[in-house]
């Protein structure tokens, strides 16, 4: 356990600047963008798409259980990512402002 | 060695993408470029793994290059078809995908690796499996909920809070014997458990308190996203996971506050119906004032400041055009109308803001809840639109209500108070609310879009 903390520091590093980073950014976000918000960032979630390529990359050709599962993974995380930004661009494009 | 070199600076590049993304949708200004820029981020990060050097390499590019075809098509399609009122659902689907999809990565990755590693490995997968499970199956629920599918009272057990804690414990005891002693029996079963919790924990919660679990969710589903990064020691999936989970839980803390409740008392479920018994007593000794649309469209042609508060009725009834045909006309009888927004109004956060703006209602327009409160003392009508709870003057007077000291848009301020609503049945709390029976307040009866399009008639003729 103490080997791990160790080995992990800089990871550890990492995720503690990544949530004050997180906070920081989004703190001061107006009502009027709280929707598009929770949908784009919804769609960066969808990062863990990047662990099903190298998943589908490293297994084995012929097993097709984890091909099976690891494309179904996949498809989930791409449907998350395209349908997310493109929602949220379509979102964002009706917000205006009329020059009074 | 440069392989790997040029991909560590694509995924650097992707996390910068995310951070300036992320800054750029937290303003009006610049919120399309920023959802463009995370969308190249990601666009960058899905193209470095495919190079990303790993040691025996398979390839398997034709389910790779499948599943990027046909998830792309199917996202785009729903994300291309969805009708603005549909978006909260959408949402929810859309975040319960990526949740399932870290499960079945953490399920898989147990497959492969449950003879070999070492326990914290384990213990990332172990979790990773959890909150990707509760994620997906939470996510499930609250889209059948919105999409009026699920009803909260079917879903809801005696004692269901108990129920939670009971469920949770057994979850955190599966999740401790699967790092123990990992099989594939024990991962189904620790799996099968962990999506009845999800389920069950969104259960009790319901109608206004959709925004909060929503967020609660989205914030859920990055926390999945960050600690299958951890499993890869892949930094863009750490950091944009974790991204996630800040502005969900941001958003989270923000609903809570808007109702003045904790998170614990969100979670636990609704409101106590036990107060509408007391309110309901009273009903019959006091007496509204009803309008009529002719009456209304007099109010309006002589106010020169007007606000209007909408609600998820207006949603439902689909009377936003109609606002936005009435906000035309009156401005053209240079009447101002403006927005009074509650946070929590609708089912997810910022839901008006959408259906206004999809009906080309400029933002500017859209108070939050301080600017109305401000404004709301010098307005001569305000029209309630399917609005309730966050009208009612028992949160700020009303120690015995349940909705007590929650900020409420004080629209009895106004000079005139004009309430379009289908009958007298209380809002979602369940409780009766004050405001209809003031001296300053009118009640229009029946469909908002209806009765909207029969008042822009009568002003027609004045």
């Amino acid at each position: 356990m103490i080997q791990a903390i160790l080995d992990n520091l800089q990871t550890i590093y990492l995720i503690i600047f990544a949530i004050f980073l997180g906070f920081e950014l989004i703190s001061k976000v107006p009502s009027v963008l709280h929707t598009p918000l929770m949908s784009g960032a919804n769609a960066i979630s969808g990062i863990v798409l990047v662990g099903s390529i190298l998943f589908l990359r490293s297994c084995a050709s012929d097993d097709y259980i984890s091909l099976g599962i690891g494309s179904l993974a996949m498809i989930m995380a791409v449907i998350n990512i395209v349908g997310g930004f493109a929602v949220t661009n379509r979102m964002l494009g009706m917000f205006k402002k009329k020059s009074s | 060695m440069t392989t790997l070199l040029i991909v560590q600076t694509a995924y650097l590049i992707g996390a910068i993408c995310f951070i300036l993304g992320l800054r750029g949708l937290s303003d009006p200004r610049t919120a399309r470029r920023g959802n463009l820029i995370a969308a190249l981020g990601m666009g960058l990060a899905i193209v470095a793994s495919l190079f990303y050097p790993i040691a025996d390499d398979q390839g398997n590019y034709l389910w790779i290059f499948g599943s990027l075809i046909v998830g792309s098509a199917i996202g785009w399609y729903k994300a291309a078809k969805v009708e603005m009122t549909g978006m909260p659902q959408l949402v929810s689907i859309f975040n319960g995908l990526g949740g399932g999809s870290a499960m079945l990565l953490a399920f898989l990755e147990l497959r492969a690796q449950m003879d070999s590693a070492d326990k914290v490995t384990l213990g990332v997968i172990a979790f990773t499996l959890f909150v990707g499970a509760v994620s997906f199956s939470g996510s499930i629920l609250a889209y059948l909920k919105l999409d009026g599918k699920v009803r909260d009272k079917h879903v809801i057990l005696p004692g269901h809070g108990w129920i939670n804690l009971i469920l949770l414990a057994a979850s955190i005891a599966l999740l401790v014997l699967l790092i123990i002693s990992p099989s594939i029996g024990m991962a189904l079963a620790a799996l099968g458990l962990f999506l009845v919790y999800g389920f069950s924990f969104v259960a009790p919660i319901g109608g206004a308190d959709m925004p909060v679990v929503i967020s609660l969710l989205n914030s859920v589903t990055g926390i999945s996203a960050a600690t299958a990064g951890f499993l890869y020691g892949n930094q863009i999936m750490i950091l944009g996971g974790i991204l996630v989970g800040a502005s969900g839980t941001i958003l989270t803390v923000l609903m809570c506050e808007a109702m003045n409740r904790s998170l614990l008392n969100v979670i636990i479920g609704g409101f106590g119906t036990s107060t509408a018994s007391s309110a309901s007593q009273s009903d019959q000794d006091l007496s509204v004032q009803t309008a009529q649309p002719m009456d209304v469209a007099i109010l309006l042609n002589y106010a020169s400041r007007v606000i209007l508060v909408p609600g998820y009725g207006m949603a439902v009834a689909q009377a936003q055009k109609y606002a936005k045909e009435l906000d035309e006309m009156l401005s053209k009888r240079d009447v101002e109308m403006y927005y009074g927004i509650h946070p929590v109004a609708g089912r997810m956060p910022g839901h008006m803001n959408v259906l206004l703006a999809e009906v080309d209602i400029s933002y500017d327009k859209l108070y939050d809840l301080d600017q109305s409160n401000d404004a709301i003392g010098e307005t001569d009508v305000a029209l309630i639109v399917g609005a309730n709870d966050v009208v009612n003057p028992s949160a700020l007077d009303d120690p015995g209500s349940s909705i007590y000291g929650m900020p409420v848009l004080e629209v009895w301020n106004a000079q005139q108070v004009v309430v379009f609503k289908r009958s007298m049945k209380p809002g979602y709390a369940g409780i009766q609310n004050p405001l209809f029976f003031k001296d300053n307040t009118k009640m229009l009866f029946g469909d908002a879009a209806d009765s909207l399009k029969k008042i822009i008639d009568e002003l027609k003729n004045l």
